[in-house]
């Protein structure tokens, strides 16, 4: 059956030289939003961040974490489904994006919330369970931010590849960590743990069908990352 | 006061107002009705034209870095779900919300049981302006003006019956005018419920208003409970119905979260909610947060009612 044309236009579909300026922009505005609405509340008596700016800025950028989690996992099965193969070179700098939303939501948490009050984070680090699992997630996301260059990748070569298969297990401690940090509106967190599960699952679907026999793709290197 | 039949739970008023306010109440509402802003250059807080002052209300356990919450931040930052979830969502959602004509079913053990129309339902007790600090459970807090009547005076009229040992609260249930209980987040109508000496203490309002107005529809139009040394989500909005039974009703948050929101839910710096400490709380407009305090500052004319209890187990 011959596919529709608009389905081939959107396989065509490459990367346009204003790409990576959106992408940046994309990544960094979200983020300076919250630090210019947090001063410009403080300091201009404004409400951009609402009546409660650290507390709403923290969730804020817990929700970007994950916003950009959904990004990174997302960008090997459009390359599989739409063809897209150029997003490849995209994905360090999500995961990246992540990483280090993932550590301004922390220290903010530290700095602005709790205000370095030392009893208080050593009983978030151990007694608060969310917040435990929270900054499981985050610990395991540093040697993935490290080992991030080129360089770490030619070096570790398969090894880097089993390393970096522990992204698969933020996704879930990040929606353990949401889940359990709201009073009962669980509306977003349930819908991120749908889009989660599909991305995860998707990688569960495409990995068994690779290894039953599809041998015809077994020269090429490994197709999920 | 004085001709109020003294009950096992009713305290003196003088273990309940410092005396040198209570006999300073005359006086005081005297100078309330000239002063201007009595209490802190307040008139700025709240829009309104200029010349157009008026004295926020009397000062309930406030401290002496107290100041009234802005007009804006107390009826935009709200925890409302009938209305949403998100705290800026009640503003937005309330806003067609007809809180009249309404009425008031005061009933269950009483001698005089009776449905209320509004205006008749206020007319036991005498509207005044008080001002209280206000604390969330979830760790921030404001200092509000209310208006509103004693609870007290609404049971005294219905007279409870002798076995009477507690006071149950309803919310309005109707999900065409609060599309927020279209959505199962909690069991609805959300009920409260308070112990009847807590009931009757004179601290306890049923709150019209705030600000001298009346109370927004995001605030909890038109009647709702204000109890000033418990966390705010026992302050139950838009109440339809006020019930007196001898079993401690069961409660909102406490069917939703028993281990984390209990039935007393008084303010207590030293008993943490499982997910977050309860000693500190970051009042609404300020950078810094403040030591929380025991009763939410009211420790003077409430502890007594717990003398004996475990506050760790009844929290």
């Amino acid at each position: 059956m011959p596919l529709p044309a608009w389905w081939n236009a959107v396989r065509e579909f490459r990367r346009p030289w204003w790409w990576t300026w959106v992408l940046w922009l994309a990544i960094l505005v979200p983020g300076l939003a919250v630090f210019a609405g947090l001063l410009s509340d403080f300091l201009m008596n404004t409400r951009w961040l609402g009546s409660n700016p650290i507390k709403d800025g923290e969730q804020i950028l817990g929700q970007l974490t994950i916003k950009y989690l959904v990004a990174a996992l997302a960008v090997t099965p459009l390359r599989r489904l739409l063809g897209w193969n150029w997003l490849a070179r995209d994905r360090r700098t999500f995961g990246l994006t992540v990483f280090f939303y993932a550590l301004t939501h922390f220290l903010w948490f530290v700095l602005l919330d709790i205000q370095l009050d030392g009893a208080e984070l050593a009983k978030a680090l151990t007694k608060r369970t969310y917040i435990v699992v929270g900054f499981s997630a985050l610990l395991l996301m540093l040697p993935l931010a490290l080992t991030s260059t080129k360089a770490s990748i030619a070096r570790l070569r398969k090894r880097w590849t089993v390393l970096h298969r522990v992204t698969y297990v933020v996704p879930i401690l990040g929606a353990i960590h949401w889940w359990m940090s709201v009073k009962a509106d669980i509306g977003e967190p349930l819908i991120y743990s749908v889009v989660f599960t599909l991305l995860l699952g998707w990688r569960m679907w495409h990995a068994r069908r690779e290894t039953s026999g599809h041998a015809a793709t077994s020269h090429a290197p490994p197709a999920v990352h | 006061m004085l001709n109020r039949p003294r009950t096992t739970t009713d305290l003196p008023s003088s273990e309940i107002t410092p005396e040198s306010l209570y006999m300073n109440r005359r006086e005081w509402l005297a100078a309330a009705g000239l002063t201007v802003g009595a209490i802190v250059g307040a008139d700025a807080l709240l829009p309104r034209p200029a010349g157009a002052q008026q004295a926020l209300g009397k000062p309930y356990g406030l401290q002496s870095d107290d100041k009234p919450t802005p007009w804006e931040d107390v009826t935009s930052y709200n925890n409302f779900y009938e209305f949403g979830t998100a705290k800026d969502d009640p503003k937005e959602m309330a806003k067609d919300f007809k809180p009249r004509p309404w009425t008031v079913k005061v009933d269950g053990m009483v001698k005089k049981p009776g449905d209320y129309g509004l205006d008749d339902f206020l007319k036991a007790g005498r509207v005044e302006d008080r001002i209280y600090r206000h604390r969330c459970v979830e760790a921030w807090s404001m200092v509000i003006p209310w208006r509103g009547i004693m609870l007290a005076d609404v049971l005294r009229r219905a007279e409870p019956a002798p076995g009477a040992r507690y006071v149950e609260f309803t919310t309005l249930y109707d999900p065409r005018r609060m599309p927020g209980q279209r959505e199962s987040v909690l069991r609805w109508p959300y009920a409260e419920g308070l112990r009847l000496d807590e009931a009757m203490h004179p601290l306890t309002l049923l709150a019209t208003g705030v600000y001298g107005r009346d109370l927004p529809n995001q605030n909890g139009a038109p009647l709702r409970l204000v109890v000033p040394w418990k966390y705010g989500f026992k302050g139950i909005k838009s109440i339809v119905r006020i019930r007196l039974t001898d079993r401690q009703p069961s409660t909102a948050w406490n069917d939703s979260a028993p281990g984390e929101y209990g039935f007393y839910s008084n303010v207590n710096p030293t008993v943490d909610h499982p997910r977050w400490s309860q000693a500190k709380e970051r009042r609404i407009g300020e950078f810094l947060r403040r030591p929380t305090l025991m009763f939410n500052g009211y420790a003077d004319q409430v502890a007594s009612l717990y003398a004996g209890m475990d506050l760790r187990k009844n929290y």
